[in-house]
């Protein structure tokens, strides 16, 4: 235990750097972190558990096996039955649930501090001996089939961002869908998910992250008991299949059932790799803030209220993923016009940026935003778990968050410019276009009362 | 907008009875102070100086509710145009001052309530400001002719698009099949929205966003001093209302007795959009209690609940399936709902109406009575848990007169349900003979 012994003694001789402290770090034997924030406003905690596996480590034909293992992580092992981890975690007062996004899976539960201890027990459980029975396996790819219609075959924008990452990488995993396509849920096998399972659910491709109202020494003896048992395990070797240069601008149309057209450009950028030194991460995030972080943000002002030529605008940007990144513009054209002037007006917009930059009360104000959305953050256990979290699983150090922030607070306009003459370029540019098709038959109850108005 | 999509296993109607404001248990309540200022709105205070930031929030019976007939949208339209230019400043400079402060507004309309909020920090130099816009906003907003032109034409752009997804249609046929003619049941439509004027939206302000009728919540970093100084500010210039309509008429109480309806809307949507009720409880109505603690039984206990294991669990039907009860001013609905692959919708459904009938014959056994309890009781300090959480709560413990230890007694009265009392609950309030069912798709 040689944090719960240094850090203590640190922060006596270390007084005034005692806030710096918090959060707290601990290293198991066997590969395992555990990373813990206190915050003491209120007597609950947060546990997550964060597996450095997501959609990006998944083969081709086995797409949506690492968000289907984490549906399976509920479905028992030989001493919590299936349906029981999630009983617990109600009799415990808590709330519990998992997601699954490209660069990771991540199980949490919330709850009264007091039942801490029994959240590790029950993760700790399952990170080794998940039973996968087929019988579960087989109700369980049902739900997630399911779930596959609710968020994506029923919903035209998720269609045209599935159909956009499919488009624009060809080489990298990020082609291929999070929640999987179709055909290989149907085809996916029990085998399929215990392969999954033995191969990534290690504690040395693991890390626990807690926030709350705890000791994070206490916090450290919980975890050595019990993850500390758990043998570790060498992880298969990750290839980095790096996409090939973009050489020239690639078109997509998507049709579904919709009133509005919907214009999605998507230009290829880099993501934070170094975070001393990166700087065009940084000034693309500021970017987007002062085309869309605000009602009075370029895109809202100039697109949606001075030339109303859409009905909504925005732009987006995530500066941080394992794989590789892309700047975000999306917008629905108004009555009377059409996707391709809207994507003439967002290159408008663009061209203007890389012309004549951006002025300094704009760059001032994304930066005011940023500065007090890092207090409003506070007011959340959650989110402070989130970001630790997230940074984490890109192999940023939550220690780092400070000097992403104060990144962010330096970059110029001229470092705006430059990254929007960088990147925003036909060659490395997507352009999506939803084309809404009309409902097949008028929707009018067949009985019943009908909707007045 | 983000590049990728978290996909988790969350269940919409967990979240959903999550945000149901009356769902709070309690042991550590909270410390709520309550005064009235001297334009007559009632005044909700909670003091907490844990962090630089200061929450407020105006409630006023100013929901779609109160759309005037012929007029559905208007309640909403009013909403969304208070802060596109009042006092002073024009949209744009709105926009661009809060940004400056990295000040948020924010809310909304409902059925019963609109509501106006404002996040900021609190140091002096910040809120001041930030204070003083939501201050025009409330009292003054401008209305401007183009403005409202545009936001009529983006309402409607919204709302043609809305009308294509399976979930509105759903929706809106399910609260038009419970309602009928009540308020609850009227919703906008384009050529409703494109009949708006101007002055019908000044005239809504006029008459809804009056001190008298508003509650001002605040938490976080003032003194109780400061919270009186802000409160009288913020609510000096509100509309002054002839004294007649300080008090608005009541709504008019839903059909007592429905008649069973199911509507059948034709998409070509995957999945098929399900959802059954009927109107059953208004707030305060002492019978809330069982039917929470029941209810959590039935469909509103996260993963646990007896819908999620037949539906979800045993038969793979669907990823979301639920149950809630909606307390409004007037009796709000009883919901289940739930999407699942269009050929099993008539299985789905007669499965979700016996797992019901079973509920309502049986009621939960002693264990799921305590496991209940266990978790609606246990869970209470994770409701409390954050500034936001807490400005929710008193806020709607402030609009709807609930009692200042509303949340002090929660554990007491969930702990005081019996499984009889559950049953009879359900029976008073849950008709199976008169639910309203919409399916939307399907086979």
């Amino acid at each position: 235990m040689r944090c719960t012994r240094l850090i203590p003694l640190l922060s006596l001789l270390l007084a005034p750097l005692l806030v710096q402290a918090n959060p707290f770090e601990y290293q198991l034997a066997n590969g395992l972190r555990v990373i813990v924030k206190e915050d003491r406003r209120a007597p609950t905690a947060v546990h997550m558990v964060w597996y450095r596996v997501g959609s990006i480590d998944e083969k081709n034909g086995l797409t949506g096996v690492a968000h289907l293992l984490e549906h399976m992580m509920f479905k028992g092992t030989p001493n919590v039955g299936p349906g029981e981890f999630n009983r617990r975690v109600a009799a415990a007062g808590g709330r519990d649930n998992a997601f699954t996004n490209r660069d990771y899976t991540a199980y949490f539960q919330q709850t009264p501090k007091e039942q801490l201890e029994e959240m590790m027990r029950l993760e700790a459980d399952r990170m080794r001996h998940l039973s996968l029975d087929p019988k579960e396996f087989a109700q369980e790819i049902k739900v997630v089939m399911e779930e596959r219609r609710m968020r994506t075959d029923d919903q035209p924008q998720a269609l045209l961002f599935e159909q956009m990452n499919a488009v624009a990488f060809q080489a990298h995993p990020y082609r291929a869908p999070v929640i999987g396509w179709m055909n290989d849920l149907e085809n996916m096998t029990a085998e399929d998910a215990r392969d999954w399972y033995d191969r990534w659910y290690v504690p040395n491709n693991a890390y626990v992250v807690v926030v709350g109202d705890v000791d994070h020494d206490a916090v450290f003896r919980l975890a050595e008991a019990y993850y500390g048992p758990l043998a570790p395990r060498a992880l298969p070797v990750r290839k980095p299949q790096e996409e090939p240069a973009q050489l020239g601008m690639r078109r997509l149309l998507v049709k579904a059932p919709a009133e509005l057209p919907v214009v999605l450009m998507a230009y290829k950028a880099p993501v934070i790799r170094d975070v001393a030194n990166d700087v065009d991460p940084y000034a693309l995030e500021m970017l987007s803030a002062i085309l869309d972080g605000h009602e009075g943000a370029r895109f809202p002002k100039r697109l949606v209220k001075e030339q109303r030529i859409a009905v909504n605008a925005g732009a987006g940007y995530d500066s941080t993923s394992r794989g590789p990144g892309m700047f975000f513009v999306q917008g629905s054209p108004s009555a009377g016009r059409t996707p391709a002037e809207l994507e003439a007006a967002f290159r408008a917009e663009i061209v203007r940026i890389q012309q004549h930059g951006v002025d300094a009360d704009e760059l001032a104000r994304a930066r005011a935003q940023l500065i007090a959305g890092e207090i409003y953050k506070l007011d959340s256990m959650f989110a402070q778990a989130m970001e630790i979290g997230q940074l984490e699983s890109v192999g940023i150090s939550y220690r780092d968050n400070t000097r992403l922030i104060d990144k962010l607070k330096a970059v110029t306009a001229a470092d705006v410019q430059t990254a929007a003459r960088r990147y925003l370029n036909d060659d490395a540019l997507t352009v999506g276009v939803l084309d809404p098709q009309p409902l097949p038959s008028a929707p009018r109850p067949r009985s019943g009362p009908a909707p007045r108005h | 907008m983000k590049s990728s999509f978290p996909f988790g296993k969350v269940l919409a109607g967990f979240s959903v009875c999550a945000a149901s404001v009356l769902g709070m248990p309690a042991h550590a309540g909270v410390n709520i102070e309550h005064w009235q200022a001297p334009s007559g709105a009632r005044v909700f205070f909670v003091e907490n100086h844990a962090l630089p930031i200061v929450d407020v929030q105006l409630d006023f019976a100013a929901g779609t509710a109160f759309d005037p007939p012929g007029k559905a949208g208007l309640a909403s339209l009013t909403r969304d145009l208070l802060d596109l230019g009042a006092g002073a400043q024009d949209e744009t400079a709105i926009a661009n001052r809060l940004a400056d402060l990295g000040a948020q507004l924010g809310g909304g309309a409902d059925m019963d309530r609109a509501s106006v909020s404002l996040r900021t920090l609190s140091a002096p130099e910040t809120r001041g400001p930030a204070l003083a816009i939501l201050r025009d906003v409330v009292s003054l907003p401008r209305f401007p002719a183009a403005v409202v032109e545009r936001e009529q034409a983006r309402t409607i752009a919204a709302l043609k698009e809305a009308l294509t997804r399976p979930e509105t249609l759903a929706a809106r046929a399910f609260w038009s099949g419970m309602y009928a003619a009540h308020p609850y049941g009227v919703q906008s439509s384009p050529a409703s929205l494109a009949a708006l004027t101007r002055d019908d939206l000044r005239a809504f302000h006029a008459r809804h966003y009056t001190a008298a009728a508003a509650t001002v919540t605040l938490v976080g970093d003032l003194s109780r001093a400061e919270a009186e100084a802000v409160a009288r500010e913020l609510t000096a210039a509100l509309p002054v209302s002839d004294t007649r309509q300080t008090t608005l008429p009541p709504l008019p109480a839903p059909p007592a007795a429905p008649a069973p309806a199911e509507s059948r809307i034709a998409h070509p949507a995957a999945q098929a959009h399900v959802l059954l009720g009927m109107p059953a409880v208004r707030r305060g109505d002492p019978d809330y209690f069982p039917l929470l603690v029941g209810n959590y039984t039935l469909g509103g206990g996260g993963f646990v609940s007896r819908l999620v294991k037949e539906v979800r669990d045993k038969n793979g039907y669907a990823y979301s399936v639920y149950s809630y009860f909606m307390p409004l001013v007037q009796p709000g609905p009883f919901t289940i709902g739930l999407q699942t692959k269009k050929t099993q919708a008539k299985a789905a459904l007669a499965l979700t109406r016996e797992t019901l009938t079973t509920f309502l014959a049986d009621g939960p056994s002693e264990e799921e009575l305590k496991a209940a309890k266990l978790n609606l009781v246990g869970s209470f300090p994770l409701r409390l848990d954050s500034n936001r959480k807490i400005l929710d709560n008193v806020a709607a413990i402030g609009f709807y007169r609930m009692p200042l230890d509303y949340l002090d007694r929660y554990a007491e009265n969930v702990e005081k349900v019996t499984a009889a009392d559950v049953r009879a609950a359900f029976a008073r309030h849950v008709q199976p003979a008169q639910l309203t069912t919409v399916v939307v798709g399907g086979e």
